[in-house]
């Protein structure tokens, strides 16, 4: 379905505000590279805002070239006469600060010291992503966003965006998120981070002056994580007890097809990420939590909030599953707002809301055509 | 087509009031409603077809299972609640009786009475009744607790529901006498 969005390019939004963030600390200056699709019209009321996930990015659609060997991570979703339809909406897509791609992170210079960051840079918030994010889209001046459509990570920025600025966004698309993450979820990040800061090369989160990086600890990072985004049913579907090479190694060499493929994904992800981006990810992840501030009332949460909303969940999801979407839907329920509720049929888990589904892909197209 | 039906339940519902549609469908009835009496509320819905002709409808559903009851909503939350056509496809009836109760001021049921007098002669005739009110084979039904009007009047007793008005029509008709016999399907406002 639809075409590709063709070549983009990234820009950079250069802020000199200064940006309290929910650690205490301050950012003084700041930058955020995004990336455009589709045309901004007169009146500035079609565009559209993709937060990433945990390893996404502002790359949401289309190549860097032609021969670029990968499309943007939710090309399936964003493009010409794709759910997100970029004939008709101006899709931005941003990359978190403390984000992997370009933006003010870990990996860029500290200007009161002139150095790197490395460890000293600050724990970010999902709050704090969203305040530098609102700034950004001012920038474009764009007053309101006709809809903030985010899954996982993204659906929890999408959130707070309708509940720090209420009047800034019309419609949000919530997608296999939760309203804070469970003990089980918190227990899979810690295991993710000890691997990273346990890993050598790590060096207290100052690697780079070192000229390495801790890839050992990202790569099991990454394969943990990655089971967590597939379920039990499309593992054994997809690799079942598949050996490599047909036998028993009797060794300690991958043996089956699903090892080679976690250390495929370990590997490729330990190439390319920032384990201080990572492991500040899942800070974000842990300490997203919407009843802290009302009373451990979810419901409380939602009162001032203007946003039509849309929560979507997926059945095999066990990272965040149905169950949590409806807590959401109850909460947003119990303030009469406008919430249409969809559990999409899938096999695929968490990963699910990256994936084609006719079912999935129909129900966004009509939501933000409605 | 006018649906006599849609306009009944209109007329029952208070202007700008909130309705819960249980088993909504396309969400045809509420967007019908929205546009009548500028209504507020949810359908639920469990077919994802429906569920997406619902949104084109720009109706909000919830898409739920009617049988695990209405916890999402509190006590008292909806000044209707609607179960059109419905109430023969539920397993348990009791308990959709009792959360409608709960969650409803007043309710409004529908359904295919078995007691009309074609569906009657179907069964004299030795075969189980179709018609454009019970259209599907006896093998192929999502309709498994068919009643008659006499039925349901007794399941509003035992329910302690009273009936204020009612509606029976036959082929988009009104029938005002012997309506067990000539109404192919029954409508009803019920209050507690």
């Amino acid at each position: 379905m639809g075409k590709s969005v063709g070549i983009v390019e990234s820009k950079i939004f250069h802020c000199h505000d200064e940006l309290a963030l929910a650690c205490g600390k301050k950012l003084s200056e700041f930058h955020l590279v995004y990336e455009t699709y589709g045309k901004l019209n007169n009146k500035k009321t079609n565009a559209i805002f993709v937060p990433h996930a945990l390893s996404g990015n502002h790359h949401v659609a289309g190549k860097y070239h032609k021969n670029d060997k990968y499309a943007g991570w939710w090309d399936n979703m964003v493009g010409p006469d794709k759910p997100i339809d970029t004939n008709k909406y101006f899709v931005i897509g941003i990359n978190n600060l403390g984000g992997n791609d370009g933006s003010t992170s870990a990996k860029s210079i500290n200007p009161n010291t002139k150095k790197i960051w490395g460890s000293s840079f600050p724990i970010l918030t999902v709050k704090d992503w969203v305040a530098s994010q609102k700034k950004l889209i001012n920038s474009l001046g764009i007053e309101k966003l006709y809809a903030i459509v985010g899954g996982s990570l993204g659906g929890m920025q999408a959130m707070q965006w309708s509940i720090d600025f209420p009047d800034a966004v019309e419609k949000i698309l919530c997608i296999a998120a939760a309203p804070s993450l469970t003990a089980q979820n918190i227990a899979f990040n810690e295991v993710a981070r000890q691997a990273i800061l346990q890993d050598d090369e790590f060096y207290k989160g100052n690697f780079y002056q070192e000229k390495t990086k801790p890839k050992k600890g990202l790569r099991i990072a990454r394969m943990l994580g990655h089971i967590t985004y597939l379920s039990n049913d499309s593992m054994d579907k997809k690799f079942g007890r598949k050996l490599i090479h047909g036998k028993y190694n009797y060794n300690f060499q991958q043996n089956y097809e699903i090892e080679s493929y976690l250390n495929y994904q370990g590997d490729k992800f330990a190439m390319t990420f920032d384990a201080n981006t990572y492991l500040r990810m899942t800070k974000a992840l842990d300490y997203f939590d919407l009843e802290k501030n009302f009373k451990n009332k979810l419901s409380k949460v939602f009162a001032k909030i203007k946003a039509k909303y849309m929560v979507i969940s997926f059945s095999s999801d066990w990272r965040f599953p149905p169950s949590r979407s409806k807590e959401i839907v109850k909460a947003l329920l119990d303030n009469n707002i406008n919430v249409t509720y969809v559990e999409i049929e899938a096999e695929t888990g968490h990963d699910a809301f990256l994936l084609e589904n006719e079912h999935y892909h129909n129900t966004v197209w009509s939501y933000l055509r409605s | 087509m006018n649906r006599l039906d849609f306009i009944k339940i209109s007329e029952w519902i208070e202007p700008g009031s909130k309705v819960l549609d249980l088993g909504c469908a396309d969400g045809a009835l509420l967007k019908f409603l929205q546009a009548k009496k500028l209504t507020t509320g949810y359908g639920i819905e469990i077919s994802p077809k429906n569920i997406e002709k619902g949104i084109k409808n720009k109706v909000n559903i919830i898409q739920m299972n009617l049988e695990d009851g209405l916890s999402v909503f509190d006590t008292q939350f909806f000044d209707t609640v609607i179960l059109s056509q419905t109430l023969q496809a539920m397993v348990n009836i009791d308990k959709i009786m009792d959360e409608m109760k709960r969650v409803g001021k007043n309710i409004i049921v529908s359904f295919p009475n078995f007691g009309y007098w074609k569906n009657r002669f179907q069964i004299l005739n030795g075969k189980m009744p179709k018609s454009s009110d019970l259209p599907h084979e006896w093998y192929d039904t999502p309709n498994i607790h068919l009643c008659t009007v006499k039925d349901f009047y007794e399941l509003c007793e035992k329910k302690r529901l009273i009936i204020q008005d009612q509606l029976f029509l036959t082929e988009n008709q009104p029938i005002k006498y012997f309506s067990n016999l000539r109404g192919s399907i029954g409508i009803f406002k019920l209050s507690k």
